[in-house]
């Protein structure tokens, strides 16, 4: 198959420019492709990493909370919005229902009507002699400008909710870094000592174990405190993934190269979930989001189960030392931790 | 619009109009404008199949959460080419190949096809009173280009594509999944199907320019050209300026792939969201290519059956111009997740809600058609009709989606899945069907079965509804775009989205049941089996027109 790869490429080379240079230059390009073909293969389960945080969380800092059934995760023949948990999500759900629904069962229905109308009152058998009109400034106008008065209608809520949604987060907001690999998250908590969680699909008999639904839970969860704004810095390892909460009217998408910002709150303590949302390869649908949210003082629990240090508190220093050079070494290393665990 | 007649008496029983070459000549070395646009709708015909089975296959797969046939459909694929029993990873390789090759068949090899290669070919010259297209030999490179660009993308389902046999990239190509994330030979093909078929596409559109700038009987001004005319000029302008640009961005990601360039890296300075504005800047005028000849087609048919002139002639094509101008500022709105500044999210959510009002000025000009007119329910008007209704039901959706605060929500769920079938598989195709039915007894000379191109509207018209509305409340409960597997909480709506396949399909039989009975035991077709109401050139010729026509130019009054 590489003999395959590599002839096509220099066959490529040398159709499309034939000196002999560019045909050499073409070569080493096929090791930088290399190694997202190794790491699409077996399942890999959890990088090392993970072995910190899933099962060998302190219970007394620490338990996995359960979700609420119909809360933060899709309800089977639903045909609404999930329930909204973030300031800016209630509002865009506000214009949706309010404003945009309205807006469109009035112009179809009101186009209905029109259609309706016509068949019934110009069918043939009841208007034999059609008129011969085929113009009227008036209605012409009118049919123009009321269009533009709807959409400015639309337009005043919809450009003050992308204002509201890009507010910065506050100067002590709590930082989360998400990072996306093919076909898991990364959460790493710079704040916080900056340890990273690992988060994978849980299977189906794990996910039913602990109660949760299939395809959309994962093994360690991204944790932020309630009713604060947090600030996520979201990017990704190798290919485009995005991030996405849809009970937090959020979705943003994490590119290699760049980092992107947006500020994420929910005022509700529970269990939120999402999917990526970029299509990213195979596992494209296996790389869900989980989100626990929970009251500050949990939080700042869940983050001493981690190892991590809380703002404002002297770290216990040994941990605190090896957590970080864990963190610091898991950072680097996950990547092609998990293409080598891919490939056994 | 002008009533256009022919003045006077065109002898189109030349002495040598119908001197047919033989087989080979006719259809293989064609410089035949009718033989072209007849090629490409046999074509695109054959490509609607393939891309509809793949659907097919998805919708199989989405009736239910868990993988029920994927990994069979990757290890039957696999031992095409001599291997082994899939992997999961290979299973789900195959769908993301399933996803690709649906999105690039039914844009590039039907929908495309179909309206400016097929009834742009057979119509525009007839219309415009032309004997032929300015380049006839251009003309036929143009859809033979296709055929190769076909085999090629067809082909690249059987080689490497990374984690499985084929591209699975999606339509869109997304770089880095589409450099590093995809090795094999697979997404090269693809891409060079996309030069070949692009190519093509611009040849056709200088051909169409250069047509109908060029060629139009004498008499026949701008503001006197049919719409549908108005609607391929449009959209040939639409190709020309925008399939460069996908050129341009596919070569470099061709490059990325194979020379080591970095334009879409940033680790060597590159961008991978460059890609997605370069794509974009392409893609968002290609849906309008999508649309507009359907315009102009649907046009036609509401006045014809309505026995009325088009009302509001000026402002339908300068409609379309608007719609053609202002689609091309308006493509980040595809891109909106992507880390836009709040400032470029905010133009181009009111830059993209303008598009309405041309669009709105089009709808209430067609019913302001049929006000006051005589109208016939023939096959034609009923997909006419339903275009209308279903089109716009696909605009109200695109409000939504337009605005950049909303869309953080609905970006890439089948929300948009269902918002780009109500405008394209709705709109498009049903149009594609009322021209087809409108236009076939000229090509054909044949009339089709009317009871059957009633309840191939009917059955198909019920099917997508069923198909495709239910995909609304997918989205809005969050389901993603492009999953092979779904939680088990989308699994209602996603079984009656299948069945809504299910009884499409059954529409679609009986269309290739009437395609059969009509060229087999059709009623032979008058010249203007229309009658009063269809008075463009072409009706003013036999069915089917004689080989070459307007040998003496037509004179418009």
């Amino acid at each position: 198959m590489t003999h395959f790869v590599k002839a096509w490429i220099l066959a490529i080379g040398l159709i499309l420019t034939p000196t002999a240079l560019s045909a050499q230059e073409a070569l080493p390009s096929a090791p930088v492709v290399e190694p997202a073909a190794t790491s699409g293969l077996e399942a890999a389960d959890v990088p090392a990493v993970a072995e910190t945080t899933a099962s060998g969380l302190d219970p007394a800092l620490y338990t996995p909370m359960k979700p609420t059934p119909g809360i933060g995760m899709p309800v089977d023949g639903n045909i609404d919005f999930q329930q909204q948990f973030s300031p800016t999500g209630e509002t865009a759900h506000w214009i949706n229902n309010a404003i945009l629904i309205p807006m469109m069962f009035g112009v179809s229905l009101f186009v209905l009507f029109l259609l309706f109308w016509v068949v019934f009152r110009f069918r043939r058998g009841a208007n034999p002699d059609p008129s011969k009109t085929t113009h009227n400034t008036f209605i012409e106008i009118i049919w123009t400008v009321i269009p533009v008065l709807i959409l400015v209608v639309i337009a005043v809520p919809s450009i003050s909710l992308l204002a509201r949604q890009f507010e910065p987060a506050p100067e002590d907001a709590l930082t989360v870094k998400v990072t996306g690999y093919q076909w898991y998250w990364g959460y790493t908590y710079p704040d916080n000592g900056d340890f990273e969680i690992i988060s994978n699909m849980l299977s189906p008999e794990e996910a039913d174990a602990r109660g949760e639904p299939y395809q959309l839970a994962a093994d360690n969860r991204m944790v932020i405190p309630v009713g604060k704004p947090v600030k996520l810095l979201i990017t990704a390892a190798d290919v485009i993934h995005s991030f996405a909460i849809p009970s937090a009217w959020f979705k943003l998408d994490a590119v290699p190269g760049r980092i992107n910002e947006k500020v994420l709150q929910i005022d509700r303590e529970g269990v939120y979930y999402g999917q990526c949302s970029e299509l990213c390869g195979a596992r494209h649908g296996f790389m869900p989001i989980t989100v626990e949210v929970l009251s500050q003082e949990k939080f700042n629990n869940w983050v001493r189960a981690n190892g991590g240090t809380v703002k404002g508190e002297a770290a216990k220093p040994a941990v605190a030392e090896a957590t970080a050079t864990a963190a610091n070494e898991t950072k680097t290393e996950v990547a092609p931790a998990d293409a080598d665990a891919a490939t056994n | 619009m002008t009533t256009i007649t022919a003045d006077g008496h065109i002898d189109d029983h030349a002495h040598d109009a119908d001197h047919k070459p033989a087989f080979f000549q006719r259809w293989f070395m064609s410089t035949n404008h009718k033989d072209i646009g007849t090629l490409y709708l046999i074509f695109a015909i054959f490509a609607g199949v393939i891309g509809g089975a793949i659907s097919g296959l998805m919708r199989l797969e989405l009736a239910e959460p868990g993988i029920q046939y994927l990994q069979m459909w990757a290890t039957n694929h696999n031992a095409m080419m001599g291997g082994g029993e899939a992997s999961m990873d290979e299973a789900y390789h195959l769908w993301n190949v399933l996803i690709t090759a649906h999105g690039l068949i039914m844009v590039f090899f039907m929908v495309m096809p179909a309206m400016i290669g097929g009834f742009g070919n057979w119509f525009v010259p007839l219309m415009i009173g032309a004997p032929d297209m300015a380049f006839p030999r251009m003309n036929n490179v143009s859809f033979w280009l296709l055929v190769p660009a076909f085999i090629l993308l067809f082909g690249s389902t059987f080689v490497p594509g990374g984690t499985g046999l084929g591209a699975g990239t999606g339509w869109t190509v997304y770089a880095p999944l589409s450099t590093s994330g995809s090795v094999g030979p697979a997404v090269d093909m693809a891409i060079l199907s996309l030069h070949l078929a692009g190519a093509s596409s611009i040849l056709g559109a200088i051909n169409f320019i250069t047509t109908i700038f060029n060629m139009r009987a004498p008499g026949m001004t701008l503001h006197k050209m049919p719409l549908f005319v108005w609607s391929v000029l449009v959209t040939a302008f639409l190709l020309l300026l925008a399939l460069p640009v996908l050129a341009a961005a596919i070569t470099m990601l061709l490059t990325d792939r194979n020379f080591g360039t970095t334009f879409y890296d940033a680790a060597g300075g590159g961008d991978p969201v460059l890609y997605q504005h370069l794509f974009w800047f392409f893609g968002h005028p290609e849906v309008y290519i999508m649309i507009l000849p359907g315009f102009g087609m649907v046009s036609h048919i509401i006045s014809t059956f309505s026995r009325k002139p088009i009302f509001g002639y000026l402002g339908m094509a300068y409609a379309m111009v608007a719609i053609g101008v202002v689609g091309f500022v308006v493509w980040a709105h595809h891109m909106f997740t992507t880390g836009m500044s709040v400032n470029v999210k905010m133009y181009f959510t009111a830059a993209t809600m303008v598009i309405a009002v041309p669009t709105g000025i089009k709808i209430f000009s067609w019913i302001a058609t049929m006000w006051g007119g005589s109208l016939s329910f023939k096959t034609p008007m009923m997909w006419a009709l339903g275009f209308i209704f279903m089109f716009t039901v696909g605009g109200v959706t695109g409000v939504v989606l337009a605005n950049g605060g909303i869309d953080d929500n609905l970006h890439d769920t089948y929300y948009v899945v269902a918002h780009f079938h109500y405008v394209l598989s709705l709109g498009a195709v049903f149009s594609i069907f009322a021209g087809f039915y409108y236009w076939f007894p000229k090509m054909s000379g044949r009339m089709y079965n009317e009871l059957l191109g009633q309840l191939h509207f009917w059955i198909f018209f019920i099917g997508v509804n069923i198909l495709f509305f239910p995909q609304h409340f997918l989205g809005q409960q969050g389901m993603p775009r492009r999953y092979a597997d779904y939680p088990e909480q989308f699994a209602y709506w996603n079984q009656i989205s299948s069945i809504g396949y299910a009884v499409m399909l059954v529409g679609v039989v009986i269309f290739f049941v009437n395609i059969g009975w009509s060229l087999l035991a059709g009623r032979k077709a008058e010249g203007n089996y229309w009658g009063e109401g269809a008075t463009t050139l072409e009706w003013t010729l036999s069915s089917p027109p004689p080989f070459h026509q307007f040998e003496t130019l037509p004179q418009i009054k």
